[in-house]
């Protein structure tokens, strides 16, 4: 039985081809002039640079945080390349621009810019090496109001939203990479839906990191105003390198009064090799803030990257808030995943519910780490934990560390998490009605996370099982 | 004593072992060793008479020894200063010449606040069960704090042998606000069986530091609980390596902070053998501006097969200005395992209150009831009846809501 784990965990990773394709690369290297150098590249208005200019001064007083529980060697900052753009000869008119081969590439990946070929009616902005490449769909969204575009564009064409938001859920100061990101950050995707509007398709960002040696720092904002709602998913993939690459993105979601944005991530980066060689490190801060009956809901199927690090937040900043975390986390081989929430509870009658399932194989380290706190004023806050781990393999480890700190006495507050491998007893069964081990494995996995796939767009869920198996591939045991 | 102040350094909440606990009110003060003859001293807290043997500790230093002078204890005078050492060795300071201090459980976990012990300490109870003895009753450890700024620093050493059987009781009490830094290390042999409890009812106004190592052997069973109901700020380390093959643990907990007394237990169980078991159930009653903190860690190591562990934690909010920190932990490096924890926070059961209110019972006491009845669970584990009388006591005088003097005169709980 162990030979089918293994077989099932071992599965190559199919992403990992690499586009030849022009690209127009910074010199590797941090200091103000390439953020100057970025900056004027994407022809930015001042504010915007000063703000680049103000998180780069304070990140240079910043330590690397070392908390987590991942090991890596050090990243040497100096030696990335912070802005590598597909060349283009002119400004984009229409989708049929769009330089063939990046096309080519991105239907490799199975994401269709055509908009003809309507992916389920998704409008996609898809991100090659940190700059948007196109979006889909823009001008039917823009009859109802939506405003979905790459970040540089929301700079260009609407200024005072940016301004208004950027900033307010993660500040600049707020973390390491954060800060880094907001001294970098080269493009992303932005998204307002206005006041009471449901966003009539799922909007979606797809980011390709291709170029060797540059890092990828996007940013992505989304705004739901007053009872507006919107789904959101982002997918990821990374060719197949030795070295490893450095993302680390930022990601600010603001619910206004009643409005509701659920936000769904495949992450699946190139995760290294069998013997942990190569991989993209994952340093991700997200955050959402969500005021009176707002509501924000994180789903992340989390395969790939041989680092994670990433905690999807909610601040329930208005009464009657609701956050919501489903997270399923994949480690096999060498990789090591430090990830979970935050939920702070501010308002009244706040709840949250934290559903994380995490999968360990080969040698992967896999580590909840989650906090909910309740604030004084956040009377009547409730919060349902739990977090399971499923081991597979006597080399791998899994382990919770969950903060829960109260402040106000009628808070009610559950947490459990269990730990456990697949029972003798459940693969018995299912081989004894004629399923072999490793379906019934990846039956079992399957079953493991279904509270988390249920939250899934359809599309994506399918995509994410799909993914499982193949992330899991030669690891039954 | 100088040889290593200068390397003792005070954590801070910046450590994340500390991260809930400020312990400057402690290192702010300057404190002494107490230097007044104590030999008359009397308590109330004593047990003498109802336990096989009990030794009176005031103020860190032994004062009387009543009961059965067995060969199983030996008071420890204070070590000598060459026999000193510090923490992180595998050997603490010992009276010279004590069988089984090879033994001696190792000094990873030491933290802190147990390399000041060792800096400081003027001794404390050395309990040595030989192989295949089981002893009668239970040993009564009684630790009395008295006066202002003075400071102690108990360290005792329990050694069971295989299959011998031993019931100690600690308990810390006092008038004033003194500090409170005791060590106590078991060695559980091969098939022992032990059950320690740890009572902590300092006077309000003192500081009480502690830390109990549990090294236990092949088979051995140990139940180790810790009643916190005193003391203005109190933390409470716990290490238990379970370092032989089927070995089992149950780890108990009360903390009942109230006022604004400040309870911080830290918790860690290293399976580090295969086959062993253990269950720790940690239970908070949080009221006035009390503050609690329960921070529990389980570590399978990587050869750990078939660990089954069990971890729960359960908080009552009573107040609206109490606080809870609750972050139970596992670390589990191995794949044959069946480990689990909880953690619940939550106020008292409105239904229930209504079930009592409308038989008649007034608020107040219904509210007790309810408290009591969420204790109890706790409280009626303690196998020593003089104890859990105590216990049951202490906590009564904590109730939330006073009661007539009719109840309060009969002393006792009524179950």
């Amino acid at each position: 039985m162990s030979s089918t784990i293994e077989q099932i965990a071992s599965q190559e990773y199919k992403y990992g081809f690499v586009t030849d394709i022009e690209s127009d690369v910074a010199p590797p290297g941090l200091n103000e002039d390439i953020i100057r150098l970025i900056s004027s590249k994407k022809e930015e208005p001042q504010w915007l640079l000063d703000w680049r200019l103000k998180a780069f001064r304070h990140w240079l007083t910043m330590k690397e945080p070392t908390w987590a529980n991942v090991h890596y060697d050090p990243i040497d900052y100096q030696s990335i390349s912070y802005y590598s753009a597909p060349k283009q000869k002119k400004k984009l008119n229409s989708l049929d621009e769009v330089d063939p081969e990046l096309r080519e590439a991105f239907d490799k990946l199975g994401i269709s810019l055509e908009e003809q070929k309507r992916l389920g009616g998704v409008a996609v902005d898809a991100v090659f090496d940190s700059v948007s490449v196109a979006t889909t769909f823009r001008s039917e969204l823009a009859k109802v109001g939506v405003i979905f575009c790459s970040f540089s564009d929301a700079v260009r064409d609407h200024p005072d939203l940016v301004r208004k938001y950027l900033g307010t859920v993660v500040p600049y100061t707020d973390n390491f990479f954060a800060t880094l990101n907001s001294a970098v950050f080269t493009d992303g995707s932005f998204c307002y839906i206005p006041k009471g509007v449901k966003c009539p398709m799922e909007l979606s960002t797809y980011f390709r990191i291709n170029q060797a040696n540059t890092g990828q720092f996007e940013r992505t904002l989304i705004i739901a105003d007053e009872g507006a709602t919107v789904s959101y998913l982002e997918g990821c993939t990374a060719p197949r390198r030795d070295e490893n690459q450095l993302h680390a993105a930022v990601v600010e979601l603001v619910a206004l009064d009643g409005g509701t944005i659920k936000y769904s991530t495949v992450q699946n980066w190139y995760p290294g090799d069998k013997n942990g060689k190569g991989g993209i490190y994952n340093f991700v801060t997200k955050r959402g803030k969500a005021m009176a009956n707002a509501k924000i809901s994180w789903t992340q199927v989390e395969t790939g990257s041989a680092i994670t690090w990433k905690y999807p937040s909610c601040i329930l900043q208005g009464d009657n808030s609701i956050g919501e975390f489903y997270s399923v986390a994949l480690t096999n081989n060498y990789q090591q995943a430090d990830t979970g929430t935050k939920m702070i509870h501010i308002g009244r009658n706040t709840r949250s519910t934290i559903v994380s399932k995490g999968i360990s194989a080969g040698r992967g380290q896999q580590t909840y780490r989650g906090e909910v706190k309740i604030m004084k004023n956040a009377e009547g806050a409730r919060n349902y934990s739990q977090c399971d781990s499923l081991l597979l393999g006597d080399k791998c480890g899994a382990h919770t560390f969950p903060y829960i700190e109260v402040r106000n006495s009628t808070a009610v507050m559950e947490h459990e998490a269990s730990t456990s491998k697949i029972g003798e007893d459940q693969l018995f069964y299912c081989q004894q009605r004629g399923i072999s081990a490793e379906d019934a494995v990846s039956m079992i996995v399957n079953g493991f996370c279904r509270e988390v796939f249920r939250e899934l767009p359809m599309e994506f869920a399918v995509e994410a099982q799909k993914l499982l198996g193949v992330s899991l591939e030669g690891s039954v045991g | 004593m100088s040889i290593a102040v200068k390397e003792f350094e005070w954590p801070t909440p910046r450590l994340e072992e500390w991260r809930y606990t400020n312990l400057a009110a402690i290192a702010g003060t300057k404190w002494r060793d107490d230097e007044r003859s104590l030999s008359d001293f009397d308590t109330t807290a004593t047990l003498a008479g109802r336990a096989a043997v009990e030794l009176l500790f005031v103020n860190g230093r032994l004062v009387k020894q009543s009961g059965d002078d067995t060969p199983l204890i030996r008071r420890s005078a204070a070590p000598s200063p060459g026999g000193r050492r510090m923490a992180g060795d595998t050997d603490i300071p010992l009276p010279p010449g004590e069988g089984g201090a090879k033994r001696r459980v190792r000094g990873e976990f030491e933290s802190a606040l147990a390399i000041l012990n060792a800096m400081h300490t003027a001794g404390g109870a050395r309990i040595n069960v030989p192989s295949g003895t089981i002893v009668e009753g239970f040993i009564h450890l009684l630790f009395v704090g008295d006066g202002d700024g003075i400071w102690s620093h108990p360290r005792n050493v329990v050694d069971v042998g295989a299959n011998a059987q031993v019931t100690i009781v600690e308990t810390y009490v006092g008038n004033g606000r003194y500090y409170t830094n005791p060590v106590t290390e078991i060695v559980a042999g091969e098939g022992a069986v032990i059950d320690h409890t740890i009572v902590v009812c300092d006077s309000l106004e003192a500081y009480h530091t502690g830390s109990l190592t549990i090294r236990q052997g092949r088979s051995s069973s140990v139940t180790a609980r810790n009643i916190s109901i005193g003391g203005a700020l109190v933390r409470n380390d716990v290490n238990v390596i379970l370092d032989g093959e089927g070995a089992s643990l149950v780890l108990d907990g009360l903390f009942t902070p109230a006022g604004s007394q400040h309870i911080d237990n830290h918790t860690v169980i290293d399976h580090a053998r295969p086959h062993c078991t253990s269950v720790e159930l940690y239970k908070g009653v949080l009221d006035g501006s009390g503050r609690g903190i329960f921070d529990g860690r389980i570590i399978v190591r990587p050869g750990a097969q078939k660990t089954s562990s069990r971890q729960s934690n359960h908080n009552l909010l009573l107040s609206e200005t109490a606080i809870v920190d609750s972050k139970p932990t596992l670390e589990i490096h191995n794949d044959d395992v069946k480990c689990n924890h909880g953690s619940t926070i939550g106020q008292l059961n409105e239904e229930a209150l209504f079930y009592l209110r409308a038989r008649g019972i007034g608020e107040a006491e219904a509210r007790n009831l309810l408290v009591l009845a969420f204790a109890s669970e706790l409280v009626d584990r303690i196998k020593v009846e003089p104890v859990r009388e105590q216990v049951g006591r202490a906590l009564f005088r904590q109730m939330p809501e006073r009661l007539p003097e009719r109840r309060s005169n009969k002393g006792e709980i009524t179950r």
